[in-house]
């Protein structure tokens, strides 16, 4: 497995009043993985635009960062997808809106189109600050699907990296699994069992998983496991809220199709209500 | 022994408490039977019916355990209007059908459908219910029947009514109105006597027994004909025979009517509601704290609800009266609603003629009390103290449910309540964009037993269903923690219902805990409902009672604290076997002695439910004891104790001390440790002092004397005899 997912890292900037904030974030995470990170502007080049972008990230230059601004005209969402491809860009930043009044966070219309398209992974920030606020805790879904292995192990890497010191890996069981109906006494003692069984069993598949991963990794990282019966996407999300987790990784989804979007599930609930910074690893 | 041997054993060994108390439930059954159907203008036998088919149907296919199905009181509201429109061949046929979409709802488990309604909108609907049943009987009651149009000019008519019956020459028409008076009475201050052989037969069956009575009287005894006037008395109890030749076959002619499907869901909802509120309070007097299967009830219902519309009868239903007198006369399994309908039949085989000799305003009174217990203006000053805009919405529905009819009445009630919403979060988008979305998450954290449960957005009445999937899920001897937090609006019908599920878990050894309301409270957005969840304690009475301050005068010289103000932590009374069936309301008036070891305290609490419901005042003395001690309960022995030892429940002798065996009373599992614990000190003790009621739950004592408030002299008493006991008890 190879453990530098991240080699290289795009950001759209955009010149609105947060775009401070994004490119500080971003750089540092370029400094973390140490990887380069590329500046994908949609529009002409200017002079103002590329002092500005200098003077913004001139604290970074005393650790080498290295980066590289991308001009480009046209439709914003084709502009960064196609850069993300030309560039071979393997984690994409995007910023998210405040629904005013709320402290509640979404994805933005264009936004949410390049999350859906993007064939690399997408990293969504709710609150970009200038200073470095602390990763602690971070969220990772254990669905039973291919794609969580490497997911897990990822969640590792970058825990490692950020230098979080708790990990909970969150095993969502749809509820039909259980096959009894709790409708009295008998049935729900049945489906409490069922639950124990499905529960130790979720577990027993992620220590596996956590199992296989490199010790360097691991240690000095606090893994919890927390398996919870319901929706999901959605559930995982309630659960980062209200665990204060500092960032959510998951599985991208599989293809999207119409109906993904009408009957929302998984990534698509996550979209609407960011509880947290979200890692979609690709 | 394999476990189902033992299944049946207990069953058998259970069987007289059951068969006793649905003899108890069976002397209400038979006057409300006939009562209810003669006020849904259906043959009063039609009642009967419903109660017989529905015991026997429902103990039989039913899933809950303590309820008792029959002919319900909502119900009378639409089933009046579905005879009065269809005529009574085609209304059985409404009832047919009503009882097979009930069927299908249990088949679709449905038995969450009674959520889905604002309570304060159920609550406007029952009331309007037991205003058109009060409306109408009321007259009838006075002797003066009227027939209008609209069910509010019957209430605009009572105090004309009240007129005319002050002025009547006729000497039948006075009898008769007497009758109905004093029924009346009999109905409203039964509960205030506290009397055991009083409260042995049910006030119904007394207004019953007296009746027929007095008609025996003047034939007998002063050789007169009944003054009551002819056109007064129940008329056409048809001997059981006429039942079966008479069978009249429902008329499915209208079946493509809209007033006829109009009916036929009204009598669904109605009674699909009604039964499953009363099931869930039920639920709660259980004293084996089991877990009624709704659904299964539902399915049960249905077919007993198509089966008695074929054989003559109204719709099934569980009713919360007679569930509730079925609980508290010992009732443990499904078999005491069978017995219930046995003694029915009984009744009408054995004494169909007898019934005759009841005055119809007598049974109209029972009636009116039940309409009264339904729109009392008690329930409106609840409703009032919770916040003024469920008054709105408890209006709302009963004018509309009045004025045009339930459905309309009930939708009216959803749409009101939502407006209210609205308006008070001035929002629509928090409604709009959340009500779909799976908003609870529930979970329990690894190594550790307690769930946690969080709800996100709202919380009303829209998704409660989503939350109480989850909360019946956990069991509830388990500790849950429901968290608001992230929640910006709760309504009155979710704090009500964590409320109950407060109490069904204090009542069955878990811990249920609402949290993250505090912010809330300051958020003025919605203060009523958390005022009930969290209450606040009374702000402190300055002007005692003259008893009060004797009691702070007693507290002062014998070293006691005295504490007057009500207090609703009463958990340590859960597990007394009293309490059992009976709702602890709250405590005060609480004397205190060393760290709370010795407590003397008023108590207030209710046992039974709607017109069964009686609120009992009475003062007790708590012990909390250093060392385990088996669990018993101790009272004199009397004529009662004699009827209930017949009924099956076993007196345990203590060996040599045949004095103390007759007359006091011992009940308990463990009989091997209990006469082993009643030793010749003990048993000495007992004999050479007044009597009272002890109760053991292993680890403390509760004892008390009379079921009313004691005198200080009384407290003075019981305190002495208190402190002796627990140290005869810990030598």
């Amino acid at each position: 497995m190879s453990l530098q997912p991240f080699k290289s890292i795009g950001i759209g900037a955009a010149f609105s009043p947060n775009l401070k904030a994004n490119l500080h974030e971003a750089a540092r995470l370029s400094l973390f993985f140490k990887s380069k990170l590329f500046l994908i502007h949609v529009g002409e080049v200017s002079d103002d635009k590329v002092k500005m972008l200098k003077i913004f990230l001139k604290p970074f230059e005393k650790d080498n960062l290295n980066y590289e601004v991308v001009y480009k005209s046209g439709n914003p969402v084709d502009v960064i997808l196609s850069t993300t491809e030309e560039k071979n860009i393997d984690l994409l930043i995007l910023g998210a809106v405040q629904r005013e009044r709320f402290l509640k966070y979404y994805v933005g219309s264009i936004a949410r189109k390049i999350t859906r398209k993007a064939k690399c992974s997408v990293l969504l920030l709710i609150k970009p600050s200038v200073e470095r606020v602390a990763c602690e805790h971070i969220v990772v879904n254990g669905l039973k699907d291919p794609k969580t292995e490497q997911t897990i192990k990822a969640a590792f890497y970058v825990a490692k990296q950020l230098e979080a010191n708790k990990i909970t890996i969150v095993e969502e069981i749809k509820q039909e699994q259980v096959s009894v109906k709790v409708d009295d006494d008998k049935s729900l003692r049945k489906a409490n069992i069922i639950k124990e069984r499905i529960r130790l069993r979720e577990n027993s598949r992620i220590k596996d998983i956590i199992e296989h991963i490199p010790e360097k990794y691991t240690k000095n990282i606090v893994t919890k496991l927390q398996p919870i019966f319901g929706k999901q996407g959605y559930s995982i999300g309630h659960y980062a809220q209200i665990s204060r987790a500092d960032l959510l990784v998951m599985n991208a989804p599989r293809k999207m199709t119409f109906w993904d979007r009408l009957f929302p599930h998984d990534i698509e609930h996550i979209l609407t209500e960011l509880p947290t910074d979200v890692l979609i690893l690709q | 022994m394999s476990p189902r041997k033992n299944k049946i054993k207990d069953f058998l060994s259970a069987l007289p408490k059951n068969i006793f108390s649905g003899f108890v439930v069976s002397l209400i059954a038979l006057p409300l039977g006939l009562g209810l159907a003669m006020a849904s203008e259906a043959p009063p036998i039609a009642g009967i019916i419903a109660a017989v088919v529905g015991g026997i149907v429902v103990s039989i296919f039913g899933g809950s355990h303590v309820t008792i199905a029959g002919p319900g009181n909502g119900l009378v509201g639409v089933l009046l209007v579905a005879i009065t429109t269809l005529g009574i061949e085609s209304a059985y046929a409404a009832i047919i059908c009503s009882g097979l979409l009930i069927l299908l709802l249990g088949f679709f488990r449905m038995g969450k459908l009674a959520d889905f309604f604002p309570s304060s909108a159920i609550q406007g609907m029952l009331a309007a219910i037991g205003l058109i049943i009060l409306g109408k009987q009321f007259h009838i009651m006075f002797a003066h029947k009227i027939k209008r149009e609209a069910t509010l000019d019957y209430l605009y008519e009572i105090p004309f009514t009240i007129n005319d019956a002050l002025h009547y020459q006729n000497k039948g028409l006075i009898f008769a109105a007497l009758a109905g008076v004093i029924s009346l009475a009999i109905m409203m201050f039964y509960a205030k006597i506290r009397n055991k052989y009083l409260q042995l037969i049910p006030a119904p069956m007394w207004i019953v027994i007296l009746s027929i009575g007095f008609s025996y009287y003047f034939e007998f005894i002063v050789h007169e004909v009944n003054p009551i006037a002819k056109e007064y008395m129940i008329s056409g109890i048809p001997s059981i025979q006429t039942i079966i030749a008479d069978m009249h076959l429902p008329d499915f002619s209208s079946v493509g009517s809209f007033p006829f499907w109009s009916s036929v869901l009204a009598i669904t909802l109605i009674a699909s509601i009604e039964s499953l509120l009363s099931i869930k309070a039920v639920d709660k007097l259980d004293p084996e704290k089991r877990r009624s299967n709704v659904n299964r009830d539902l399915k049960a219902l249905g077919l007993a609800t198509m089966g008695s519309g074929f054989l003559g009868g109204l719709n099934v239903v569980t009713v919360i009266a007679r569930s509730s007198v079925n609980v508290n006369n010992g009732a443990s399994n499904r078999s005491s609603n069978f017995f219930h309908a046995t003694f029915l039949v009984l009744f009408i085989v054995l004494f169909s003629t007898q019934l005759t000799r009841i005055p119809l305003p007598a049974l109209m009174a029972i009636l009116v009390y039940t309409g009264y217990k339904l729109a009392s203006p008690n329930a409106i000053k609840k409703i009032f103290s919770i916040g003024k805009e469920q008054l709105i919405i408890f209006f709302v529905t009963l004018i509309i449910t009045l004025k045009i009819g339930l459905i309309t009445g009930i939708v009216a009630g959803v749409i009101t309540t939502l407006l209210i919403h609205i308006v008070i979060n001035k929002t629509v988008s928090l409604f709009v964009r959340n009500v779909m979305k799976p908003n609870v998450l529930m979970y329990q954290e690894e190594g550790q037993d307690n769930y946690y449960v969080s709800v996100k957005h709202f919380c009303s009445f829209l998704n409660y269903y989503k939350l109480k999937d989850k909360l019946d899920a956990v069991p509830e001897d388990k500790d849950v923690i429901v968290d608001f937090s992230l929640c910006s609006f709760v309504d009155h019908t979710v704090m009500e219902n964590m409320y109950n599920f407060q109490e069904l878990f204090k009542k069955r050894d878990g811990h249920f805990d609402v949290i993250g309301l505090d912010m809330h409270d300051t958020d003025s957005k919605h203060p009523f409902a958390l005022r009930r969840l969290l209450p606040v304690p009374n702000i402190i009475k300055n002007n005692l009672t003259r008893r009060q301050t004797s009691m702070e005068s007693l507290a002062e010289d014998y070293d006691l604290n005295y504490k007057s103000e009500k207090q609703k932590s009463i958990g340590f009374l859960n597990h007394f076997l009293f309490f059992n069936t009976k709702t602890v309301n709250h405590i005060y008036n609480q004397l205190s002695y060393k760290n709370n070891v010795i407590n003397l305290f008023d108590i207030e609490f209710s046992e039974g439910e709607f017109i069964a419901k009686e609120v009992i005042r009475s003062t007790m003395l708590h012990i909390k004891l250093d060392c385990p001690i088996p669990e018993f309960t101790l009272d004199r022995e009397g004529f009662l104790e004699k009827v209930y030892s017949f009924a099956g429940f076993k007196d345990i002798p203590i060996q040599n001390h045949s004095d103390f065996s007759n007359r006091f009373y011992l009940l308990g599992d463990n009989e091997e440790a209990i006469t082993a614990f009643f030793d010749d000190d003990l048993v000495h003790f007992f004999e050479s002092n007044p009597y009272y009621h002890i109760e053991s739950n292993g680890e403390s004592l509760l004892i008390f004397g009379k079921e009313r408030l004691a005198s200080i002299k009384e407290i003075k008493a019981l305190f002495d005899f208190g402190k002796r006991l627990k140290d005869v008890v810990e030598h």
